[in-house]
């Protein structure tokens, strides 16, 4: 960019103060509930303001690690994101190859298939899936959780732009070279998407962490619960449990995971959005 | 087998996966949702066909009329102050300076929470016993307002937790978008002598027309939906104040197992957001056809 584009002009002071005021209130209610984590629910009880002086204490995380089910919704939250994930990676690569190189009957219309399920909002197919998971015995199994999320058509399109980008006289030079159409696949072509996985990946597992409705229906036993749906359920029973320093403690111990990888990969995230996603 | 056939099954194989996973668990519940509809179904497998009755029975439910306008309300007090306030900070934070990076990460932070973490941060923000508002207010003396029970403030309470919350996708779109605006027109447009305000609108916004254009369809169909925060924060009350269609799908499917009811609610949703989604893309498409 340019020595003159504003991206490198200076910010005025009054832009300035605005901007530090919003993030003050960005990070305000993050900073609150950092704080109410590290209270005793008793002194809560009396006063929530107290949450300003000390003494702070460990004792609601410590109470996570002892015979809470956080850690198994924990648990149970890694291995469906990471499920859908290397599910959707794998399936939108595949399909996203075999749409932008190979020549097969119908692959116009199966594509414009794929991308009319871009236009489905969830609500028209999660009482009916619901249904139909009831029948196969999904519900309450990790299956059954990750599913849902690999009929992203969204990945695909993605994946498809990416491969289309890649230029074609590398696929016809490997193939000269007598190599077969899977390994021009997994050796010379795959390792050229590592952007787009890494984003597609980090878009995948945020959605899959977060997502709320299909679990809240599909996992009705506690066991099986992702973290979204345990503390909406400790949530819920605030009242009659836990109290307020606990179920705070809880908030700041779910959000750990996602913002390691959020923070990892952050870069990774805004430069591939300049690329590929607005097109 | 010859080259033509053998290529066919080496694509399949490669799009084979996806669209099997495709068909089963989004294409067949997308039909079946609208068999569903047309029945007097229950969540048991129970069904009898009833022609459009539980369409009709939906037109005239005042709880769903209700349920309507508390979305619509939701949807025009989310959408548009989002996309401005969006597109201010992405204007403002499009600059390759330290301080704007670490504002950056800030604005985007919060869109990494979950619905569920995002009412509990909010709830207690809000709740007039222990809430953060009401320390504030009781340190300069005031009473506590109830946020989360007054018919008044419950509509406007989730529309402060949603914009919250979403704020961070929107501004990475408009970045992305006035990162692609060429550097070499700002040129030409400062040596015109241009003033901000005429470069803005002369030149940025119609640049950055396309990313405005999806921000705001994105938005749309998402608040359209909103479900999590009413289901959480405030349970739809009180007395169904804040209670959005898809959160009364879910009341109507799982807590009055009215099965065919729920689908056919949720079809009518479903029309709702792609007739709305297809004029705001007629709408621009249409000023650009005229402009050409």
């Amino acid at each position: 960019m340019s020595e003159t584009a504003p991206s490198s002009q200076r910010l005025s002071p009054l832009v300035t103060v605005l901007l530090l005021i919003g993030a003050g209130i960005m990070l305000m209610p993050m900073l609150w509930t950092l704080l109410l984590s590290f209270k005793s629910n008793a002194a809560l009880m009396a006063d929530s303001g107290s949450a300003f002086m000390p003494p702070w204490t460990l004792e609601n995380y410590a109470a996570i690690f002892q015979g809470s089910l956080t850690t198994r919704w924990l648990i149970n939250s890694l291995i469906v994101s990471t499920g859908s994930t290397i599910g959707v990676l794998v399936l939108s690569s595949l399909a996203g190859y075999g749409f932008a190189r190979l020549d097969f009957p119908f692959r116009r219309t199966l594509f414009v298939i794929v991308l009319l399920g871009l236009a489905v909002p969830e609500q028209a197919v999660i009482l009916p899936r619901h249904q139909l998971f009831a029948m196969l015995g999904l519900h309450n199994s990790y299956p059954g959780l990750i599913l849902p999320s690999l009929t992203g058509a969204f990945g695909v399109f993605f994946m498809t732009q990416y491969f289309r980008a890649i230029p074609p006289e590398l696929d016809e030079a490997a193939l000269l070279d007598g190599a077969s159409r899977l390994t021009l696949f997994w050796k010379v072509l795959l390792p050229l998407t590592w952007p787009a996985q890494a984003t597609l990946g980090v878009f995948t597992f945020l959605g899959s962490w977060n997502d709320y409705w299909w679990p809240l229906i599909s996992a009705t036993t506690s066991d099986y619960f992702t973290l979204t749906v345990g503390l909406a359920s400790a949530q819920m029973n605030y009242a009659q449990t836990s109290g307020l320093g606990f179920l705070m403690a809880q908030a700041v111990f779910a959000s750990i995971p996602i913002l390691v990888v959020y923070i990892a990969f952050q870069k990774q995230i805004v430069r591939a959005m300049a690329g590929t996603a607005v097109r | 087998m010859n080259r033509a056939r053998r290529d066919a099954l080496v694509g399949y194989a490669f799009v084979g996966p996806f669209l099997l996973v495709y068909a089963a668990v989004l294409v067949v519940p997308l039909l079946m949702g609208i068999v569903i509809s047309f029945n007097n179904a229950d969540l048991f497998g129970r069904r009898e066909w009833i022609g459009l009755a539980n369409y009709a029975q939906a037109l005239s439910d005042p709880v769903l009329r209700q349920a309507f306008f508390n979305t619509l309300t939701l949807t025009l007090l989310i959408v548009p102050p989002l996309t401005v306030i969006a597109l201010l900070l992405a204007l403002a934070l499009n600059r390759n300076t330290r301080l704007a990076a670490v504002l950056r990460g800030v604005f985007f932070s919060s869109l990494v929470l979950s619905v569920t973490i995002v009412t509990l941060i909010w709830r207690f923000i809000l709740t007039p016993d222990a809430g953060l508002v009401a320390v504030g207010l009781q340190a300069v003396g005031q009473p506590p307002i109830p946020f989360l029970s007054d018919p008044a403030y419950v509509i406007p309470a989730l529309a402060v937790t949603t914009l919250w919350w979403s704020l961070g996708f929107p501004i990475m779109l408009f970045l992305a978008g006035l990162q692609q605006v060429p550097g070499d027109i700002y040129e030409a447009a400062a040596l015109d002598g241009a003033g901000r305000w005429t470069v803005f609108r002369r030149i940025t916004l119609p640049s950055i027309r396309r990313t405005l254009l999806l921000v705001v369809m994105l938005q749309t169909a998402a608040q359209l939906q909103i479900f999590g925060q009413a289901q959480l924060l405030t349970g739809g009350g009180p007395g169904g104040a804040s209670r959005t269609i898809v959160l009364y799908i879910f009341e109507v499917s799982f807590g009055r197992w009215e099965l065919g009811y729920a689908t056919a609610i949720a079809e009518l949703l479903f029309g709702m957001i792609l007739l709305v989604t297809l004029l705001q893309y007629w709408f621009v498409t249409r000023q650009e056809g005229d402009r050409a």
